[in-house]
């Protein structure tokens, strides 16, 4: 990893480059996302045991789920309603779909295969906007189920290590949609938003929990790299194995240069799935197979085609909440401000709070600023927005100090009452002009060295002094001073005394 | 002790009359399978103790006044690859070793709501691949009719018990010919059913998209009976069919007249013996006799139909049969890593017919196979299905052979794979279509040996299709036994 | 459809169904389901470029169940049925090159 040195060119805009060293060429960054996402549903896929994590191993099993010898699969109703609406957020268009078997042999596979959605997927051909404004092709988003879980034994942990393996399937069935979005990211700072952004979805439409964590959302990703300006696509890498969004992050970085460095040295990039090591911080190959994958799918016979019709897609749209991606525009434009600047409002779910205070004549700045920083998510609901403006109202009158202003907001998560009247109540008055003049006065009087360093010194130490002075105010005044007022008072009288 | 009656429709009036047990039944029956089960080898198991138990409980419903159900005190064996929770269920297959499901399939539950008698689990052809029942890992069944032949197969033991008289009923599951043919070369009724008529949720798959459970029975009254109680919407069974069931017992009595009865021609020629292609036609006869109105008719795409079903079934068996790895249940070779302990598992457990058919399977669906084979079966299907409908405008039955010969000696074909597969000539379109069939017997052939006639129908066309098996019934030649 | 199923073809279809072959089994094999595929040529060799395949032969479609949960089955039940086990969890020799 030598030869190369990554560099971010905002220049590029949205674009992530890899600048060589060696040869001067900028690579660009091509990703695309794989997420599967666990439905949150009462029951499996096609059996009626629970969809719940955590409980005893092999408890939420049957004949169908552990792929008993005679079990036949049943299609969950609500399977396909969540996955409908996934799809259609993610703009896709609803097609009759059929159900077919992946075929090959793994533990925790009960019945070495896995049903899942090939050729003729449920949703199809949606995209995703990006906060930033960027939109992400979605290719198609279908159903599948999942697997049991193996835990490694005997052996490192790790799964070549191990002596023998223990299985569990109260997960084998769960049901997953793999949501495939094309290769339009350019930067791994676009594919954690892709991914944050999916994840509001799927908790807004009530599809998922969405928990990287838990597993409940996992991510794979698809990195290739090409030379900026061209337009075929590199030989990608899979990319598995990443439980965070640090990790996503990371590893498409990672990739990114070793894919560069190999081809700047002339070698060739190998199609191949790699796996990503958190701790060393690269990725490494997947023990490779003697021979190709031959998955030999064919429609599922136990399965008949799913063919929603147009009232079911109508009421699913009909019932669609309010998406991210309209929350912030809808709140820029209430605010004035960028869609991207609203995002942080909408991720918090405080938007409508916002939206409502400014509507009542509160400082669309100010109100952004509480709503993305000072409040805290749990019993923000509870906040009338009228008094939030107020609160704003205040501050900008220059009767709360900002440090004040939140102490207050405090107070009204937890009281309910109007700022107006916790102001009082705790003596949160902002100190008028004249009274801080008689402290400021004190001051000066009692540090004549630091005062002749202001007056007198380069800015570097200007700087420093009048940070000295306005806490030496603040703790005097023990915080109801604006320091942006003394601040100003210093400057005035620096000016009257050169 | 009371006279046991001989069929399943008189038994169970007698039971239900209180005019005899359903105990004295079931020892009737367990004497007679003392006396001939070494010889046939009909069961993997006898299930004496469990049926008995099962009569105490009928017994005691009659005594109470209740009405136990239509098979009530009826003794019912099952093919053994049909689930039965807490008790073995082999598929005549070593890698199934032992394993007691933990759930029983829903034509069981059926059978035992309706007061029937499980006595046994039959033997098969291993996962139901073969028409002989020389493919079992326990050893063949023998022909009641005659010990050095086949009884058929796959469901060699369901028919060789209802022939050989260990039960008036059994089950069988028919992929391509599972149950006909037996019926055919052991001289009793077998029934496969409109795909979707009968819950597949409890069978253990062989080729999902053509399997289908249904009945042997020495007369077409005790198929029809049995279908009854079996069939209809199960919703564990993604593939059944939600309409309810038409009734098949009351209808026997009506008879053919104006029925419009073609005999398929691709079914009446090259590749069938002279002796059985006599008696189909006979069969006609006896239909024209009683009313009918009797043609011939085409079915094209029914020629390629042998071919579209050897790519078709092994594919999905292959498929079916990957769950067998030693892991979860049944038989296991240990091995240090898993992927050889699967091998070495499936190698042992499974023998050479089930072999040939995954290996087979899985090249039809192979990367680069799969147009040329599984593709263009599915193709194939639809040919199929087309030309039945178009007989279907002109015919309100069809009429053909079950089995191509009456029943062949042991080893005869076990040499050739594709000997064998070509029993299955007559019975495979009807499993593509999806259509119901029956095997009916309609006397001797020139050795002496039973045919069975074959009748199809379009799908749900059961009824009609038991009026005219009832006719077909009613004339047939009474079946000299020949020495054994 | 000329190429015929060579012995290779067999021990590769072999492995990806988890089945080892003997030589002499290999070469009976090799034999046999060449003969079965030169039966089937015929089907081959059709030219149903217009015919829509039928992949089952009933046409239902949308069969769904409700989400409410049913009972599972007792795992002491189930365990008792299996090869191996350990910490109440199916038992496997060690998973080799097959991460996923
Ligand atoms: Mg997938
Ligand atoms: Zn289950």
């Amino acid at each position: 990893m030598t030869a190369v040195n990554l560099t971010h060119e905002p220049i590029e805009g949205e674009h992530f480059h890899v600048t060589s060293a060696t040869t001067g060429d900028v690579w660009e960054i091509v990703v695309g996302l794989e997420v599967h996402c666990e439905l949150a549903t009462a029951t499996k896929l096609f059996c009626s045991c629970p969809n719940h994590f955590g409980s005893e191993p092999n408890t939420n099993v049957c004949p169908v789920c552990l792929g008993l010898p005679g079990s036949l699969p049943v299609l969950n109703h609500q399977v396909v309603e969540l996955a409908m609406r996934l799809g259609r957020a993610l703009r896709c268009s609803v097609e009759p779909s059929v159900f077919a078997r992946k075929n090959y042999f793994y533990p925790d596979m009960p019945k070495d295969y896995q049903v899942s959605q090939f050729d003729r997927p449920i949703n199809v051909d949606g995209w995703l906007d990006l906060p930033d404004g960027t939109r992400v092709g979605v290719e198609r988003a279908h159903i599948e189920e999942d697997t049991g879980k193996n835990t490694h034994a005997g052996g490192s942990g790790r799964i070549h290590g191990a002596q023998y393996s223990l299985v569990d399937y109260n997960r084998a069935g769960v049901p997953l949609v793999e949501i495939v979005g094309r290769p339009h990211i350019r930067h791994p700072d676009q594919a954690k938003a892709y991914v944050d952004e999916l994840r509001a979805i799927l908790l807004a439409t009530g599809a998922s929990d969405a928990k990287m964590e838990e597993g409940s959302l996992r991510v794979d990703a698809n990195v290739s790299v090409r030379r900026v300006g061209d337009t075929a696509l590199g030989t990608r890498c899979e990319v598995k194995n990443l439980n965070s969004l640090r990790s996503l992050g990371r590893a498409i970085e990672y990739e990114a240069r070793r894919q560069v460095d190999l081809l700047e040295t002339g070698e060739r990039v190998k199609q191949e799935t790699r796996h990503w090591d958190e701790g060393a911080g690269r990725t490494r190959p997947g023990r490779s197979k003697e021979e190709a994958e031959d998955y030999r799918y064919f429609q599922e016979p136990d399965l008949v085609p799913l063919v929603p019709g147009p009232e079911w897609i109508a009421a699913v749209d009909a019932a669609m909440p309010e998406l991210p991606a309209a929350r912030r525009a809808r709140l820029a434009e209430t605010a004035g401000v960028t869609p991207a600047e609203a995002a942080i409002a909408v991720s918090r779910d405080l938007d409508g709070l916002a939206a409502a205070a400014i509507g009542a004549g509160g400082d669309p700045g100010r109100v952004l600023t509480h709503v993305e920083h000072d409040l805290a998510v749990d019993g923000a609901g509870n906040l009338d927005p009228i008094h939030l403006a107020a609160l704003v109202g205040l501050e900008l009158d220059g009767k709360l100090t900002a440090t004040q202003a939140k102490a207050v907001l405090a107070e009204m998560v937890a009281t309910g009452e109007h700022p107006e009247a916790i102001a009082q109540a705790s003596g949160f008055e902002a100190m008028d002009t004249s009274t801080l003049e008689g402290v400021l006065d004190e001051i000066v009087t009692g540090c004549p060295d630091e005062w002749v360093g202001y007056c007198e010194g380069d800015d570097k130490r200007r700087a420093k002094l009048q940070g000295f002075f306005v806490g030496k105010v603040m703790k005097a005044t023990k915080g109801r001073a604006d320091g942006k007022v003394v601040t100003a008072l210093l400057e005035q009288r620096r000016v009257a005394a050169v | 002790m009371t006279s046991v009656p001989a069929t399943a429709v008189a038994i169970a009036a007698a039971v239900r009359a209180g005019e005899v047990s359903a105990r004295e039944v079931l020892d009737a029956h367990l004497a007679v399978i003392d006396e001939r089960e070494t010889d046939v080898h009909a069961f993997n198991l006898v299930l004496a103790d469990e049926a008995r138990a099962a009569t105490t409980e009928v017994d005691r419903r009659v005594a109470a006044g209740e009405d136990p159900g239509p098979l009530a005190g009826v003794p019912v064996a099952l093919k053994d690859n049909l689930c039965t929770r807490g008790i073995p269920t082999t598929c005549s297959s070593r890698i199934l070793d032992g394993w007691r499901p933990p759930y029983d399939a829903t034509v069981v539950s059926r059978v035992v709501a309706a007061g029937g008698i499980v006595v046994g689990k039959t033997n098969l052809d291993e996962f139901a691949m073969g028409s002989s029942t020389e493919n079992s890992a326990f050893g063949p069944t023998r022909n009641p009719r005659d010990l050095d032949r086949v009884p058929g197969g796959s469901s060699g033991g369901s028919a060789a018990a209802v022939a050989a008289g260990f039960a008036p009923l059994s089950l069988g599951s028919d992929t391509g010919g599972s149950i006909r043919q037996p019926a055919a070369l052991c001289g009793v009724v077998g029934v496969k059913p409109t795909y979707g008529l009968v819950s597949r949720y409890g069978l253990m798959a062989f080729a999902s998209s053509l399997d289908q459970i249904g009945p042997f029975s020495t007369t077409v009254a005790d198929s029809a009976l049995l279908l009854e109680a079996i069939g209809g919407h199960d919703p564990r069974d993604s593939t059944s069919i939600a309409e309810p069931l038409a009734a098949l017992t009351s209808v026997l009595d009506r008879g053919v007249a104006g029925l419009r009865v073609g005999l398929v021609s691709e079914l009446m020629g090259e590749g069938i013996a002279p002796d059985v292609l006599a008696r189909v036609h006979a069969a006609a006869a006896a239909l024209a006799a009683a009313g009918a109105e009797i043609g011939e008719v085409s079915v094209p795409a029914a020629s390629y139909g042998l071919s579209a079903y050897y790519l078709i079934a092994p594919a999905e068996a292959s498929s079916n049969l990957a769950r067998y790895d030693g892991v979860r249940f049944g038989l296991r070779v240990d091995a240090p890593t898993t992927a050889e302990m699967n091998e070495a598992t499936r190698t042992a457990g499974f023998g050479d017919e089930v072999k040939r058919r995954i290996m087979l399977g899985t090249y039809a669906l192979s990367a680069g196979y799969y147009d040329a084979y599984y593709g263009q079966a599915l193709k194939v299907r639809t040919l199929i299905v087309r030309d039945f409908a178009a007989a279907y405008e002109r015919f309100d039955l069809l009429l053909a052979p079950t089995s191509p010969t009456t029943a062949f000696r042991f080893g005869a074909k076990t040499a050739d794979p594709l000997s064998m597969y070509l029993n299955d000539v007559c019975t495979i379109p009807s499993n593509l279509a999806g259509h119901p069939a029956m095997s009916v017997p309609f006397g001797p052939g020139a050795d002496g040996l039973p045919v069975g006639v074959q009748l199809l129908a379009p799908a749900l066309g059961e009824a009609t299709m038991f009026r005219a098996a009832a006719v077909v019934e009613a004339a047939a030649p009474a079946l000299t036994e020949v020495a054994r | 459809m000329s190429e015929r199923l060579t012995r290779d073809g067999v021990a590769h279809v072999a492995r990806l169904a988890r089945l080892s072959l003997t030589e002499a089994e290999l070469d009976t094999y090799t034999e046999q389901l060449g003969a079965v595929l030169d039966f089937a040529a015929d089907v081959a060799a059709l030219d149903l470029a217009d015919v829509a395949p039928t992949s089952h032969p009933i046409e239902l479609a949308n069969v769904l169940r409700p989400d409410v949960v049913g009972p599972c089955l007792d795992r002491a039940e189930v365990l008792a049925e299996a090869p191996s086990v350990e910490d109440d969890r199916f038992r496997v020799p060690a998973i080799l090159g097959e991460e996923r």
